[in-house]
């Protein structure tokens, strides 16, 4: 009788360490880090990229001092931020990522404007290549984000459920992480084109 | 009555106006538009077979009538999402999007060919190869141009096997049918422990119903042959249940009777597409290039 107890308890453990979440919610999270990666790097990308323009657009545009100077300070503050994987366990962290990188966004949506009074400008073909690196950048940003958040919710609905609820605030203690708002200003990203 | 149908029509209605879906892959050129001649779309289809089979590299064509208020960009990464251009690991898929309506065209390239075919040389692509043909209504010539710049731009990137890529299986979602297969036996265990029939029976609805609710979509002859199984599992795993309860020891045969058995070779009934094509899995980041013309 005590080795069907035994059989019966193996099996038991077995299928609780399957069913109770313990492994997926791990993975789950590991692919929000992963797709978080992937929003950084793609906002870095970006803010390699505005050096060279702004570099570019000077040598046209004389009477643009101020639009550049907001650019230049923008990205000056996005690189000053210590991003740390804490970003995505904290909302005011997160709203703070957002706001700078939309500040960002919204000088360079204004920059794309006023080169529109520059023919020489927009002929110059340095700075439609990088017009066209700038657009593919926003692109792959919002590709980033938009997997970013898919993820989290993935993963913010696999901790609230049961009984992947009770492993976590028993076993991992994970934390929910927080999503990408649409807010202004995402609401006004660049729409680089001609 | 009426009221129901309306609500009904309604329903179907209003599905159109969500964000325009990706169409279904019908081959490397999928002309929706009408745009080019079945001439053109032979020879393209032939060209990009041929350089798939020589690099790997899967390069396919889609026009649509129009975008329906959705930008192409969103739109063209949706699609790439949905036919896994390119194959896995090498993620060197490109996707070449017309929309006829808003006179937009994108370039979607795999992450695996960014390096040789970047957002400016896709750009470039576009503005000064396609664009010329494309204004004066030629298309196809304008997307022939299109297709020999990509497939020469990624020439050199990767080597093919020669063959056409086989299809790639659909995802097996295997874990979750071990945390169902478990629950089956330890039901079909515990009722076999008061009668061998019942855990036979119980195995076999059991197996085919955990192989069900992880793999669905398998044919009724597949599950047939996994009620089969299930019916000896359940029957053999009641035979042991009350061995180990008459005290002859369980080591071994229990895991050889319970999970033996080839269950995951029967699980599958791939798809009999003849030589269709399909994409590899490869990924999109959203890089490349779009424009108007």
């Amino acid at each position: 009788m005590n080795r069907l107890i035994t059989a019966f308890a193996a099996i038991l453990l077995l299928t609780l360490l399957s069913g109770c979440g313990y492994n997926s919610m791990q993975a789950n999270e590991e692919a929000v880090s992963a797709a978080w990666g992937n929003v950084e790097s793609s906002y870095q990308r970006r803010a390699d990229l505005i050096p060279n323009l702004v570099e570019v657009v000077k040598g046209y545009a004389t009477h643009e001092a101020e639009t550049l100077k907001a650019v230049t300070e923008a990205r000056a503050k996005v690189g000053s931020m210590q991003v740390s994987k804490d970003v995505l366990n904290n909302p005011e962290n997160m709203k703070k990522f957002q706001q700078a990188q939309g500040e960002l966004s919204g000088s360079l949506s204004r920059l794309m404007v006023v080169v529109e009074k520059y023919p020489d400008l927009k002929a110059n073909q340095n700075f439609l290549d990088l017009q066209k690196q700038l657009e593919g950048t926003e692109n792959r940003i919002n590709v980033a984000r938009e997997r970013y958040n898919k993820t989290v919710q993935i993963f913010n609905t696999s901790i609230r459920t049961f009984p992947n609820s009770m492993t976590n605030s028993l076993f991992l203690h994970l934390q929910r992480k927080e999503p990408f708002k649409a807010d202004d200003a995402a609401k006004v990203a660049p729409k680089v084109k001609f | 009555m009426k009221t129901f149908i309306l609500l009904i029509t309604l329903m179907l209605f209003s599905l159109p106006l969500m964000a325009l879906d990706a169409p279904q892959l019908a081959g490397r050129i999928n002309d929706q538009a009408g745009m080019l001649t079945p001439e053109t779309k032979q020879r393209l289809e032939h060209k990009l077979e041929a350089f798939e089979r020589e690099t790997s590299n899967q390069i396919a064509v889609l026009t649509i009538p129009s975008l329906q208020g959705d930008d192409i960009d969103p739109f063209s990464i949706r699609v790439a999402e949905a036919w896994k251009l390119g194959q896995k690991g090498k993620d060197n898929g490109v996707l070449l999007v017309l929309a006829q309506a808003e006179r937009k065209v994108r370039i979607e390239v795999g992450m695996g060919l960014q390096g040789v075919l970047p957002d400016i040389t896709a750009g470039k692509i576009i503005r000064e190869t396609m664009r010329p043909h494309l204004k004066s209504g030629n298309f196809n010539q304008g997307i022939t141009v299109a297709v020999d710049s990509i497939i020469a731009a990624t020439k050199g990137e990767f080597k093919g096997s020669g063959e056409p890529t086989p299809k790639h299986a659909a995802k097996k979602s295997s874990s979750s049918f071990i945390t169902f297969f478990i629950i089956a036996a330890v039901t079909a265990a515990v009722l076999g422990y008061f009668s061998r029939y019942l855990g036979g029976a119980a195995g076999a609805v059991g197996l085919p119903l955990a192989s069900f609710i992880a793999f669905p979509g398998m044919g009724l002859f597949t599950l047939f042959l996994l009620a089969a199984a299930g019916l000896i599992g359940g029957f053999l795993l009641s035979m042991l249940v009350s061995g180990i309860l008459g005290g002859s020891g369980w080591g071994g045969g229990f895991y050889g009777g319970g999970l033996g058995g080839g269950f995951y070779g029967g699980g599958g009934s791939s798809g009999s597409g003849g030589d269709s094509f399909s994409g590899g899995g490869g990924d999109f980041d959203g890089g490349g290039s779009s424009d108007d013309y």
